[in-house]
């Protein structure tokens, strides 16, 4: 069975899946639709959302909420994520779950609201002061958008941090013909709750991997979270020890289980010279100009990424076998090109097919600006 | 009497506090305690929320849940657990300082009237950055940001909150022995509520000013702020509200699929790439949705993006549809196969489409934009020749489609008529604009 259905419609039907049951938001050209959608859906699963007085207030709600159990979701876009800044740094060291969505428009500042970029990548990455790892995944359809959202609140569970999904206004309000199984279910793993007996240390990290065990307001311990450079206990601490503990553990959590998050499609062709690397809407026009230029009879491999960071790093290298020539098509100046480019070395050629006009890159202008046919 | 459950909120482990000798912070965290101890509630049902400055030493010293976040965004991390989990009971501790950064958050929590206790530990200045002004800082108050004397009127935080809708605000010096009960009172309210405490920064407000208790009674005289319960009412509390007023839709299924079975066959050859162009506020968008679920009926691959400024009911409004036998990803147009243009703020976004397009693409167009240069097979539609739809201008999108359809091959007309019959919104009208619109 096939349904007529936008990517905020299957955002939002994403998160319900995945047990989300709080979301707070701020209206903004593209977003809003996931805050309406949210307003009228979450009540109808006992969940609760609502319109923040601003962008910040609306992360001090879900972040609040998320501390008291509930699986949490906003969503957002560029100006937003600008004025979310400073609770995304606090999301990271209080080691808050939860998934922040941005719609990317053109910036810069309020820039096109009804436009759609890809402006943002760099921006998300190191978007908080102190410069702690995040995840990104990036949706390249409307399906994805239903799949990725579930991955990304599976992710912000396992290791306790704010997921972005970094979407763009078409691929969340550009309506398509989807499929029925196009929708991947991704499981989404329950909370493992700290154990009602014993002592609670609600910054202690009980197994190697270095995610502390939640446990919520209102539950059978009494929690301590903070926002500063914090001990185990939830207490400040300029202790030089266990402030290098603490940083290094909110970096290694992520930095060490790569392997668990990153997330492509690898479409590769024995012998070719030539490699396209797309992610987001971009990747629909990659996926076709690689379809046209097999037609001819050449040979060309694809890469689309729907983890950003942390850098599927072992996979872009094992595409990069034997390749020549990369070609990088983006909605920005070439934001990822930067980190293909750090990982292809000298000797391959990296060439970026970009706009910042507002309009979208086509497969033509990828094959054209390439010289694939 | 029985002994109470609870004797002290205070972790024995933490003590003493780290604030400064004679610091009114000592004070107020004591008489905290204190109400604490007189309201017996559980330390695990208990969460309080602390903003940035000295006030946000205080949670530490306490057994209940704490949350330290950033300046000035204290009520909105309380506002957040109270909505999740109302059986919690939220205070928030901040200063004078977080009254100013987070204003905005405070005029909004007194107005949803949500079950928060907010209070304020006021002395007027800065403490921990080193006695910068204040929202609060008295007029001509010497500080190290105004050493000439504070220039600007001290905000009345009291009638801020009970203008804008707290249910329960008080207003005490630290000093005074019934501020355990005042705040036993403010933590008891079901909405929102916020004590404002007036109290002595030992470290810079009362050497930098000569202040002293006296002055604080002074200055309180000198602008005229009431003291004790400033004002209460009986406004329903916001989760309360809330849960409320969305009770009805429980147990209703989120986001159902709405499938669209394939009824119909295309008689479309390749795919064809069509841009509706019209005027904001004319159901362009709406009409082209429409007109892609006839296309899912006949078993086609659709997709519609749309394009519009910021304006809402002036400027153009454009909807670009992909209709194919595959599924195709990329939903772009290169070169239109079917234009359709109803309205004169659409021209200027199709107009280099029009010069591109070739005899065997198809132009519908509104008569009176006539002359255009093209190449494309032109298919007039005059409007004013249409009877009552003259003035229906909603519905020329509608109408047009069905002429694209009446006179191309791309799906059978009666798909659309299903699509536009299972709508309920406008569904007559809408049928009755393709009986007109095919001819």
């Amino acid at each position: 069975m096939r349904e007529l259905i936008n990517g905020a419609q299957a955002l939002v039907r994403g998160a319900i899946h995945s047990g989300c049951d709080f979301f707070a938001g701020y209206p903004i050209t593209p977003a809003t639709d996931i805050l309406l959608y949210m307003i009228h859906e979450l009540p109808k699963v006992g969940g609760t959302a609502i319109q923040g007085e601003d962008e910040i207030a609306s992360m001090g709600f879900c972040i609040g909420a998320a501390m008291t159990g509930k699986r949490v979701m906003t969503a957002t876009s560029g100006p937003g994520i600008s004025l979310y800044s400073e609770n995304i740094g606090l999301a990271i060291m209080g080691e808050v779950p939860m998934v922040i969505v941005d719609v990317q428009r053109l910036g810069p500042a309020t820039g096109g609201a009804t436009t759609v970029a890809q402006g943002d990548i760099q921006f998300l990455r190191w978007g908080t002061s102190g410069g702690y790892p995040v995840i990104v995944l990036a949706p390249s359809n409307v399906a994805e958008c239903y799949s990725l959202t579930c991955k990304a609140f599976d992710l912000a569970e396992r290791f306790r941090v704010p997921v972005f999904l970094a979407t763009d206004k078409e691929t969340v309000l550009t309506l398509s013909t989807v499929d029925e199984d196009e929708f991947m279910a991704i499981p989404v793993r329950e909370r493992i709750l700290a154990p009602g007996d014993g002592e609670f240390i609600p910054y202690h990290a009980t197994t190697t991997d270095g995610v502390p065990i939640f446990s919520p307001f209102g539950g059978p311990h009494t929690l301590r979270f903070t926002t500063s450079t914090h001990d185990e206990r939830g207490q400040l601490t300029k202790s030089p020890e266990k402030v290098r503990r603490l940083n290094e553990r909110l970096a290694g959590k992520i930095e060490a289980h790569v392997d668990e998050i990153s997330m492509v499609k690898s479409d590769l062709q024995a012998g070719a010279e030539t490699l396209v690397i797309s992610y987001g809407v971009t990747a629909q026009a990659a996926e076709e100009a690689v379809a046209n230029v097999r037609k001819t009879g050449k040979l060309i491999s694809s890469l689309t990424l729907d983890s950003l960071w942390p850098v599927p790093q072992e996979e872009i290298c094992a595409a990069l076998a034997g390749i020549q020539q990369v070609i990088v098509p983006e909605l920005n100046l070439g934001q990822y090109r930067l980190e293909v480019e750090r990982l292809a070395g000298d000797g391959v050629e990296v060439k970026g097919v970009n706009r910042v006009d507002g309009e979208l890159i086509s497969p033509q202008e990828i094959t054209q600006e390439g010289g694939l046919l | 009497m029985s002994t109470p459950m609870y004797r002290t909120y205070l972790d024995e482990d933490v003590l003493p506090y780290f604030f400064c000798p004679g610091c009114g912070h000592s004070l107020i965290t004591n008489h905290l305690n204190a109400a604490l101890v007189k309201l017996q509630l559980d330390p695990h049902k208990v969460v309080i929320v602390t903003d940035i400055g000295c006030s946000g030493l205080a949670d530490k010293y306490f057994t209940t849940n704490a949350f330290h976040g950033l300046h000035g965004r204290s009520v909105t991390y309380a506002t957040g657990i109270k909505l999740a989990d109302p059986q919690l009971k939220v205070i928030v501790l901040m200063g004078d300082g977080g009254c100013g950064i987070g204003g905005n958050h405070l005029i909004n929590a007194a107005r949803r009237n949500i079950g928060v206790s907010v209070v304020v530990f006021n002395n007027f200045n800065y403490g921990m950055t080193g006695g910068q002004h204040s929202v609060t800082t008295p007029v001509e108050g010497i500080t190290s940001s105004t050493p000439f004397g504070q220039l600007e009127k001290p905000m009345d935080i009291c009638q801020t909150m009970a203008v804008n809708g707290a249910s329960f605000v008080a207003r005490i010096i630290a000093f005074d022995k019934q501020l355990p009960d005042i705040l036993a009172t403010a933590i008891q309210n079901d909405g929102f509520s916020l004590v404002d405490i007036w109290e002595l920064c030992t470290a810079y407000y009362v050497p930098n000013n000569r202040f002293s208790k006296n002055m604080l009674e002074n200055t309180l005289s000198g602008l005229n702020f009431p003291t004790g319960v400033i004002h209460q009412s009986a406004r329903p509390e916001y989760t309360q509200a809330y849960r409320q007023s969305v009770a009805k839709e429980a147990g209703t299924v989120p986001m159902p699929v709405r499938p669209i079975p394939v009824k119909y066959a295309s008689q479309l050859k390749r795919r064809i790439e069509i841009i509706i162009a019209g005027a904001a506020g004319k159901k362009i968008n709406s009409a082209a949705t429409l007109f892609c679920r006839g296309a899912v009926l006949s078993g086609l691959w659709a997709s519609q993006r749309n394009d519009y400024p910021v304006t809402v009911k002036s400027g153009h409004s454009v909807s670009e549809v992909i209709l194919s036998h595959e599924k195709s990803g990329y939903t772009g147009i290169s070169r239109p196969g079917l234009v359709l243009l109803l309205y004169k703020e659409g021209l200027p976004i199709v107009k280099p489409h029009l010069i591109e397009m070739a005899a065997e693409d198809t132009l519908i167009v509104n008569s009176s934009l006539l002359p255009l240069e093209t190449k494309a097979k032109v298919i007039p539609i005059d409007f004013s020749q249409t009877g009552g739809w003259a003035n229906k201008k909603e519905f020329w999108a509608i109408m047009a489609l069905a002429k694209a359809l009446s006179s191309m091959n791309i799906y059978p007309l009666e798909a659309f008529k299903e699509a536009v019959a299972g709508r309920a919104e406008f569904a007559e009208d809408n049928l009755a604009a393709i009986e007109a619109g095919r001819m």
